[in-house]
């Protein structure tokens, strides 16, 4: 005699009586179908395991809370579960894109590393250094208006009432302070570029 | 003899999901339980 399947609708029946074994034989049976389904729209076999999981967990929580009531047709309501997953996954992706890496597409072609080299820090910290010592060397006053407008981003508005100076003033100091700083960079051939 | 031009049939290896997965869902299964209080339904999950 050949062995008959049993019914889907009696496998459920049983898993929500409580036999665990029952799931484990609905989702042999039904695996490939579901798994190719969710494969089938989304192209990712990552996302195809993670879409099935999901898909799953509402299957066991709905038949575990009683609320499952559609008798004989599982595996429609699993692929329809599927389905809404999928879209509810496309409409996150659509706010959200995701690159994947693959043979035509590098994911650096978007991504860069903007950060500079171990050369560029050490010049950039070699210039930083001239720069101040050539600061350093400025009158006081100078000195000040320079640090305040490079170091502490303040306006010559800010600069000229920490000081207690007019603006003119502010920036006439200024305007020496570069004029003694080209002085002492040309003097000495100072190279300030990265 | 006969040419055959059809392409030779190749099984079609059935895609399936990960074994991780499935052990996932049946342990999920088995620690799954609903207890009802009143018209409230809660879910608990026993590690």
């Amino acid at each position: 005699m050949a062995n008959v399947p049993t019914p889907d609708a009696l496998l459920v029946k049983s898993y929500i009586a409580g036999d665990e074994n029952a799931l484990s034989v609905l989702i042999n049976r039904h695996q490939s179908k579901l798994y190719g389904f969710i494969y089938s729209k989304v192209g990712d076999r990552d996302l195809t395991d993670d879409i099935f999981q999901d898909t799953f967990i509402k299957v066991i929580k709905t038949l575990k809370s009683n609320s499952y009531n559609e008798e004989g047709k599982f595996l429609p309501w699993v692929m329809r579960i599927a389905h809404n997953l999928i879209i509810d996954h496309f409409r996150r992706n659509k706010k959200m894109p995701m690159f994947r890496e693959t043979e035509e597409f590098s994911i650096f072609s978007i991504m860069s590393d903007q950060s500079l080299t171990i050369e560029n820090q050490l010049i950039t910290e070699q210039v930083e250094q001239d720069l101040k010592r050539i600061i350093q060397e400025l009158p006081a006053d100078q000195r000040e208006v320079m640090m305040m407008r490079m170091y502490q981003d303040l306006s010559f508005k800010e600069i000229a009432e920490l000081t207690g100076v007019s603006i003119n003033t502010a920036l006439g100091r200024m305007r020496y302070a570069l004029l003694n700083m080209r002085k002492v960079i040309d003097k000495h051939q100072i190279i300030l570029t990265n | 003899m006969a040419k055959i031009y059809s392409k030779k049939m190749r099984a079609a290896i059935p895609m399936k999901p990960k074994k991780e997965t499935i052990s996932f869902l049946l342990n999920y299964s088995k620690a799954l339980r609903f207890i009802q209080v009143g018209k409230h339904s809660f879910e608990l999950i026993a590690n």
